[in-house]
């Protein structure tokens, strides 16, 4: 199958691939650093993290044609207002859900997974009702169209690095805020042993209740930086929830390091298998690989060490 | 708690009712196009039934009974496919005798896994084998390695999302996204007309009713009540000498194989089979179905899924904006209100109050437990 090309070429090819696979990272872990503070953390099964996200796209698509109509001369920085409010709108609603429903249902995990599939439904039926059923784009600002010419045969588009440099950032404040501080202490210490965390005087109701909001939030920019790259429906956020779910179990829940390896390997190995083959049997091949990864190790990549 | 017997007095008079509601009240009453809706809805009632064993009772959700519903649908459209791509009806297709999709695809001789559902035994073993076989490795994978749970859960969806992938990107073997339509006729018998319709409608209920027996059965006995004691603590169970794992998959390869032959009623009472009844969706679909019937009642998961089907299907006619925000809504009240569905408030609020008024006129016989009571304290 590399008979017809030469050497040069395929070395382009590999490294678009490549490139194509780290895009495609980027939105894994975007999509999954969410899922994994909620799921991971908490151990809540999100099944309207999609929704949440979609939120975010919409929330940009709005911001994008307000700033069209009303202020053209600052469109081209539009984008970094619309994640705040993107994150904003994902994570008040999340907080909103978690003081509605999830906060009744934390002894049975299981029925989480029912009661937001419900929320998934009536959300994607709201945005239906409210945006219309046509998938919407987001019009890009100037600068992001484009690409960067590398060499003659490699090219790499602006945009895609544009969500890239932004996952990088999303994940470093991600990892400060979990790791480094006081509130992510809390959280951590939640998650390790809520009894005895509410015993010294953290207030886990809150706690939850902002945790979840985080993670909601968080799925809210992911959806915005998906604009960046395709167009939103209002039933996009479905196609995304196993691939993230899959990506959070693949790297061990409750491992920030997990879940990024995770993405990685996952997003390499399908965008070299696509060069291959079909991008369906690229998909097929890569989500037994994962399954079948599991099976022989059920707690992950990263299992975090904790006494059950 | 439990007798010895498959039925106490209120299960018997329970089934009584479901069969007097299925084979008299509603034949009678529909018409044939309504009836084969009812059909369709009570392909889906199968799954269910698995789901209380396997859910309800082992404690183990798997989202992927999709899977075993179209592992089992796919057996039965293949050979009524192959029935319906004979010689003479596909002759003016560049290779006759082989399904119409293949031959678009330019696939000109029939794949090897197609040419053994040439024949109805065959298909009728690999409808029960296929997704048996398929579950027994899947759950002895798992299991044997303690993956339960949620984790179990998010695979069991994978590999929903793995099969639906499948089917529809080999579309010359599979027919792809559009799936096996146009099926005509079994040994001969054309399955379109009413009056098959009607035939095969009872026919399905005979099927569903031995299901049931099936699960009563298992329910009763001591593998039901092991079963329970598993969901309830896991541990207790292993440390008393039991293999934790081997009921647990067993429990699930008996969803898989109801689901499955749910789905082969499905190709034979719809005409078709599709991938969009494999995936994800759909799936997630049958466990609610079971939830809002009821996850711990054989009659519950039966009544739950034709009243959310009914519920859809009139809802979608008629107010197409708000039927999801329904059944999304119905989704949330019952798992957050009544975690046990309409079986629940049954056993809880209206069964008392009729055993109450039967107890008051006559003296209550021995043996007579009360069957909320045998069900048991649901899972918490």
């Amino acid at each position: 199958m590399f008979g017809d090309y030469s050497l040069g070429d395929l070395g382009s090819i590999f490294v678009m691939q490549g490139f194509a696979g780290l895009i495609l990272f980027s939105v894994y872990v975007l999509m999954a650093l969410g899922l994994a503070i909620i799921f991971g953390q908490m151990g809540v099964i999100n099944m309207a993290h999609g929704e949440f996200m979609i939120l975010g796209a919409y929330v940009t698509w709005m911001t994008s044609n307000l700033f069209q109509t009303y202020m053209p001369g600052l469109f081209g920085g539009y984008f970094f207002l619309a994640m705040i409010l993107a994150f904003l709108a994902s994570g008040a609603l999340g907080m909103l859900v978690e003081w509605a429903l999830i906060r009744h249902l934390y002894k049975r995990p299981l029925d989480t997974l029912l009661a937001t599939w419900g929320l998934s439904l009536m959300l994607q039926q709201a945005y239906r009702s409210v945006f219309g059923a046509r998938e919407v784009g987001v019009e890009l600002p100037q600068w992001m169209l484009g690409s960067l010419q590398v060499t003659s045969s490699i090219e790499v588009p602006i945009n895609g690095v544009f969500v890239m440099c932004l996952t990088v950032l999303i994940t470093i404040a991600v990892a400060y805020v979990m790791y480094k501080s006081r509130w992510g202490r809390q959280v951590r210490a939640v998650v390790q042993n809520r009894i005895m965390a509410g015993a010294v005087g953290i207030n886990t109701e809150k706690v939850d209740r902002y945790t979840f909001g985080l993670g909601c939030g968080i799925a809210g920019v992911a959806g915005s930086a998906f604009t960046m790259i395709g167009s939103t429906g209002p039933t996009s956020g479905q196609l995304y929830i196993v691939d993230t779910f899959l990506v959070v179990v693949f790297g061990g829940a409750a491992s920030l390091l997990g879940t990024i390896a995770s993405a990685f390997s996952i997003s390499q190995t399908q965008s070299t298998l696509e060069f291959f083959m079909s991008g369906s049997m690229a998909k097929v091949l890569t989500l037994l690989a994962v399954v079948g990864i599991l099976m022989l190790r059920p707690q992950g990549l990263f299992a975090l060490k904790v006494r059950k | 708690m439990t007798d010895n017997r498959f039925f106490n007095r209120s299960e018997l008079i329970g089934i009584l009712v479901l069969a007097v509601f299925l084979v008299v009240v509603l034949p009678l009453t529909l018409d044939v196009f309504r009836l084969n809706l009812v059909a369709k809805y009570l392909t889906y009632a199968f799954v269910a039934l698995g789901l209380v064993i396997c859910w309800g009772y082992g404690g183990i959700l798997s989202l992927g009974q999709g899977v075993f519903f179209g592992l089992g649908g796919y057996c039965m459209a293949m050979f009524l496919k192959l029935e319906a791509s004979s010689v003479e009806n596909t002759k003016i297709q560049s290779t006759p005798g082989i399904p119409d999709f293949m031959d678009w695809n330019q696939i000109t001789a029939l794949p090897f896994f197609w040419k053994p559902f040439h024949s109805l035994t065959f298909t009728i073993a690999a409808i029960v084998l296929v997704p048996g076989i398929f579950a027994l490795v899947i759950g002895t994978a798992m299991f044997k390695r303690r993956v339960g749970g949620t984790y179990f859960a998010i695979i069991t969806q994978a590999v929903a999302a793995i099969l639906t992938i499948l089917i529809v990107g080999q579309q010359g073997y599979t027919g792809g996204i559009n799936g096996m339509t146009d099926l005509r006729t079994l040994k001969g018998w054309d399955i379109r007309p009413d009056h098959a319709k009607i035939v095969l409608y009872f026919f399905e209920v005979g099927c569903l009713f031995v299901c049931i027996m099936i699960a009563q059965f298992v329910r009763h006995s001591k593998l039901g009540r092991i079963l329970v004691a598993m969901r309830e603590k896991e541990d207790r169970v292993r440390f008393s000498g039991y293999s934790v794992a081997n009921f647990k998959i067993f429990a699930f390869c008996i969803a898989a194989v109801f689901a499955a032959i749910g789905g082969a009623m499905f190709a034979l009472n719809v005409g078709f089979m599709s991938p969009s009844f494999v995936g994800i969706v759909p799936s997630i679909e049958m466990v609610i179905y079971t939830a809002v019937g009821g996850r711990l009642s054989i009659l519950g998961a039966i009544y739950g899924t034709l009243l959310v089907n009914f519920a859809k299907t009139s809802l979608s006619e008629t107010f197409p904006e708000l039927w999801l925000f329904g059944l999304g809504g119905l989704f949330i009240a019952v798992v957050l209100a009544f975690p046990n569905g309409l079986a629940g408030i049954w056993g809880d609020y209206v069964q008392p109050r009729i055993d109450r008024l039967i107890a008051s006129r006559k003296p209550k016989p021995d043996g007579w437990t009360d069957s909320s009571v045998a069900d048991g304290a649901p899972a918490e």
